[in-house]
């Protein structure tokens, strides 16, 4: 039996396991026939052109974990960016670990989508937002209508949260493969400001697929940073959709920082629903070995006066594989729209493999778009220049691909974080320099 | 006086029609409409050709039958039917002519109104012509000058008959039947077209150029050049075409391959000006081309073209870099105003080491146009310091059009050094001010901004063209300012 008929019988068990208000399970069934109509994509279809599923489809995937497995808090203690105060919400193997996590109902609600599901005060910000910014793309699609657990957070109006979140799903794997599907909804209300970071990590050798949908909704001169972190082992597999609606003079921004899994989707969607609207999507990429990574990003300008800024740098070794598919599109009333995007990389072995497609769609005359894409090598004069004053060849290249990345790394907002990131970058590059000097 | 003010203008201009929009009545032997294996024999049977070559046809054909149109491209039209198309129209008159007096009176005419009278062009500059219409070859002139330093170059009819090794040996090299829908269609059925072949060592002394008419009501023009520049040999080509102004859609499928050997370089340039349609977006020619050349060591192959006309284009001149130290170049220039689409770009295939290519790409939209840059720059894991530089620059005008970039980039070679640019904007309101407060109104203005963006590809023309495109750059705009 294949994923995609295990995936729709399985959905008949859980439609009746759960007990959900009609709104959700009307959207749900709806998805769950998108999906079966549209199938899992192929690199037949434009998006996937340079990315294949086939292999990861092959696993057979144990879609709803049957035992709860508890992780003892010093065992993933390393996962955790421990050094600041926040909010956690942690999920192992899709399901809620309580005593790992920290949540809040105290003003602002940082807790579970299932609570949000199931209780009925809820149930407005649900009709509102739920799958509200969400497309019927058939992963997407997929993942609506398995959407049971996640994070759940809504900050009200005129606040600034000074703790930032950590969302962390673990996954232990104790069984066989397993298939995950985190549905996350973010709501941010009238000038308040979040910070989350959020990372998938897999603590097994068992092959793991994350099929996740994250939906954030920015109101009027909103702040929201997202950070999320993709260091996972190799056996792991993550495939992002997250979307992101703007209202006027909000400020989202995306981080992505992508070091490992076997193969790595992000699909990034910034629809901007305003004037005066700044986007940022930002990302670093360095891999190996057979690691795939393709970010495949949408920023869709639909009001005048907005901003969007994408800075993608990757570095590829081995036989990695990086995909950059980036699309702006600038509809007729997005006048004075100011969108860039740039995407640079090195190709550090023969058999590393880059496929860049930077895409303009414009309607609107009086725009400044522009994009920028390079493949190069590091620079050999400036090797030689290190190399001469008694800095090894090793510790030079690092500073090199760690200065090539610094672009991205200088607008992360949280100290602790960058050096986490850095730390992250020192290792991956084999050296040991605290780059942060 | 009333002043003539930016809304008269708008007006003469939606008013003004297609001005090489004439069609001239000569007698035309044309083929029933429709496709199928007869067809295809007919034609071939009609252009006294060998068996290999009919052979060759009916492989396409058969390959053709089974294809699907492609419907990637960023363009909406409606479908052309095939089987309401006739595969064959000549001119009645009898085809061969040794000089210019014997050429049909009428036909001549056309190429008066056109401005480039056989008698002109023989004295201007060298320029040899070898003049389509509707598919025959008309005339031929300067056959001898070329004759002397053993340049081959006449219609590909003649040189199946007249070099059926070389023609054999190279057609369908570059862009086999089956490489696309309309490469199938065009080996099919071509008509008749160009050949060019270079011997070592030589330089071709003058342009060669040829102009491509279509004329006869409903039939398709389905032109296939074949250029090849032997070792060490230097080529210039010139192709340019303007066309009736027609109701119904006229299907256009060409097919160019080039073949650069050793240390040969080519330089292939294009005008195409075929008729757009009305300022409502009726009819207009659809311009379906595939253009592809091939490059051995050290050899040299550069694309120009000035794209203006056309209702729909889907035209990728593309380079495959198999040589090392080949070098591939891709300069256009398109312009879309009212209803036009056009989807064009470049191919570089970089195999060979040192290999490099260069892009440099400018759109031009105007009224509800859409104008796509759709490219590709792949370096095989082989091609070893492979470099590509490329620019995709857009221009706006107005807000009811559209530019769209779609550049692909494919590396597998770490020694690469690619780099890619693309920009989009208008023309500011500071230029066209600083150009009106010194007496220059704002639709020289324009002309002139137009012309200075352009400037980079306009200059890689050679001479003679350049001058003409310059002025077609300014025909196809007029009336986009507002």
């Amino acid at each position: 039996m294949d994923l995609k008929e295990k995936l729709l019988s399985s959905f008949l068990v859980f439609e009746n396991q759960s007990e959900i208000d009609s709104y959700v399970s009307d959207v749900r069934n709806d998805a769950i026939k998108m999906f079966e109509k549209k199938g899992f994509p192929t690199k037949k279809d434009e998006a996937w052109k340079y990315t294949s599923l086939n292999k990861l489809l092959k696993e057979d995937y144990s879609v709803f974990p049957k035992q709860e497995n508890a992780l003892e808090y010093r065992d993933v203690e390393k996962y955790f960016i421990h050094d600041i105060d926040s909010y956690k919400i942690i999920f192992v193997d899709g399901k809620y670990s309580s005593h790992l996590s920290e949540t809040t109902h105290d003003g602002l609600d940082v807790c579970l989508m299932s609570a949000a599901l199931n209780k009925p005060k809820y149930r407005l910000v649900i009709e509102n937002y739920f799958n509200k910014a969400a497309t019927t793309d058939s992963l997407s699609s997929l993942n609506t209508a398995f959407s049971k657990e996640g994070a759940y957070v809504h900050i009200p109006k005129g606040k600034i949260i000074e703790k930032p979140i950590q969302i962390i799903h673990f996954s232990t794997g104790n069984e066989s493969a397993t298939m995950l599907q985190p549905r996350n909804l973010i709501v941010v209300e009238e000038n308040s400001h979040v910070q989350i970071i959020e990372c998938h990590q897999s603590l097994t050798s068992n092959p793991v697929l994350t099929n996740s949908v994250t939906e954030i909704f920015a109101k009027k001169r909103a702040i929201i940073d997202y950070y999320k972190i993709q260091n996972d082992t190799q056996e792991a597999s993550l495939i992002d959709n997250t979307f992101i609606k703007q209202k006027q003079e909000s400020i989202a921004s995306v981080h992505t920082f992508s070091f490992g899994g076997k193969l790595t989707r992000n699909n990034l969607n910034f629809y901007q629903e305003g004037e005066r609207i700044d986007s940022t999507l930002k990302g670093v990429t360095i891999i190996g070995d057979k690691q795939h990574v393709d970010h495949n990003t949408l920023v869709h300008h639909i009001e005048p006066n907005c901003e969007s800024h994408q800075d993608y740098k990757g570095i590829f070794a081995d036989n990695a594989t990086g995909v950059f598919n980036g699309k702006v599109i600038v509809e007729k009333e997005a006048q004075k729209t100011n969108a860039f995007q740039a995407n640079n990389n090195i190709l550090i072995s023969d058999k590393a493999t880059i496929n860049t497609k930077p895409q303009l769609e414009i309607f609107a005359d009086d725009v400044k778009c522009s994009h920028g894409c390079t493949v190069g090598q590091l620079d050999e004069s400036a090797l030689f220049y290190m190399r001469s004053r008694g800095i090894p060849e090793k510790e030079a290249k690092a500073l090199l691909m760690y200065a090539f990345s610094n672009n991205v790394l200088s607008s992360v907002k949280i100290p602790e974080l960058k050096l986490r990131i850095t730390k992250i970058i020192a290792n991956k590059l084999g050296v040991n320099i605290g780059f942060d000097l | 006086m009333s002043k003539y003010t930016e809304d008269d203008l708008r007006e003469e201009l939606k008013t003004k029609e297609y001005e090489y929009g004439f069609y001239t009545d000569i007698k035309s032997e044309t083929f029933p409409n429709g496709l199928n294996e007869d067809i295809v024999r007919a034609i071939s049977k009609k252009k006294e050709e060998p068996e290999w070559m009919t052979e060759w046809r009916l492989e396409a054909f058969k390959i053709w039958k089974d294809m699907e149109e492609p419907e990637w491209a960023n363009v909406n039209y409606e479908k052309p039917d095939f089987q309401a198309i006739s595969y064959y129209s000549a001119p009645n008159s009898k085809p061969k002519y040794n000089s210019i007096d014997e050429v049909d009176p009428e036909l001549l005419e056309t190429f008066n109104k056109l401005g480039i009278s056989l008698d002109e062009q023989k004295k201007l500059a060298g320029v040899a012509m070898d003049v389509v219409v509707d598919s025959v070859s008309v005339a031929t002139t300067f056959k001898e000058t070329l004759a002397e330093q053993g340049i081959i170059f006449m219609s590909i009819s003649e040189a199946i008959q007249e070099h059926p090794e070389l023609v054999k040996k190279y057609i369908g090299t570059v862009v086999p039947q089956r490489d696309n829908f309309y490469a199938a269609l065009n080996s099919a059925v071509f008509s008749d077209g160009s050949f060019c072949y270079i011997p070592k060592g030589v330089k071709c002394p003058m342009e060669l150029s040829t102009y491509f008419r279509i004329n006869q009501a409903g039939t398709g023009q389905f032109e296939r050049t074949l250029v090849i520049a032997d070792k060490g040999s230097y080529v210039s080509y010139l192709e340019g075409c303007t066309a009736p102004s027609r109701d119904e859609n006229q299907l256009h499928a060409a097919v160019v391959e080039l073949i650069a050997l050793d240390d040969a370089e080519i330089k292939y340039s294009t005008v195409q000006n075929w008729f757009p349609g009305n300022a409502e977006g009726k009819g207009g020619v659809y311009n379906f081309v595939t253009k592809r050349g091939l490059c051995e060591t050290n050899a040299k192959i550069s694309w120009t073209q000035v794209e203006t006309g056309s209702a729909v284009t889907w035209k990728y001149p593309s380079c495959v870099l198999k040589g090392n130290n080949s070098v591939g170049e891709f300069y256009s220039i398109a312009v879309t105003n009212n209803y036009q689409q056009a989807d064009t770009g470049t191919k570089m295939i970089h195999l060979g080491k040192n290999t490099k290519s260069t892009i440099i790409s400018k759109g031009i939209s105007a009224g509800k146009s859409q104008n796509s840059y759709r490219g590709l720059v792949q370096i095989n894991s082989r091609a070893e310091n492979a470099r590509n530089f490329s620019q995709c620059d857009s221009l706006l005008m107005g807000n009811e059009c559209g530019a769209h970039t779609f550049p692909y980039i494919e590396v597998k070679n770490q020694s690469a050094q690619i780099e890619h640019e693309a920009t989009t904007s208008k023309i500011g309101e500071d230029q066209i001010f600083y150009c009106n407060q010194r007496g220059i109104d704002t639709e020289k203005a324009i002309a002139l901004i137009v012309n200075g963006f352009s400037k980079e590809v306009l200059n890689k023309l050679p001479m003679e063209f350049a001058v003409e495109a310059q002025k077609l750059l300014e025909i196809s705009l007029e009336g986009s300012v507002g």
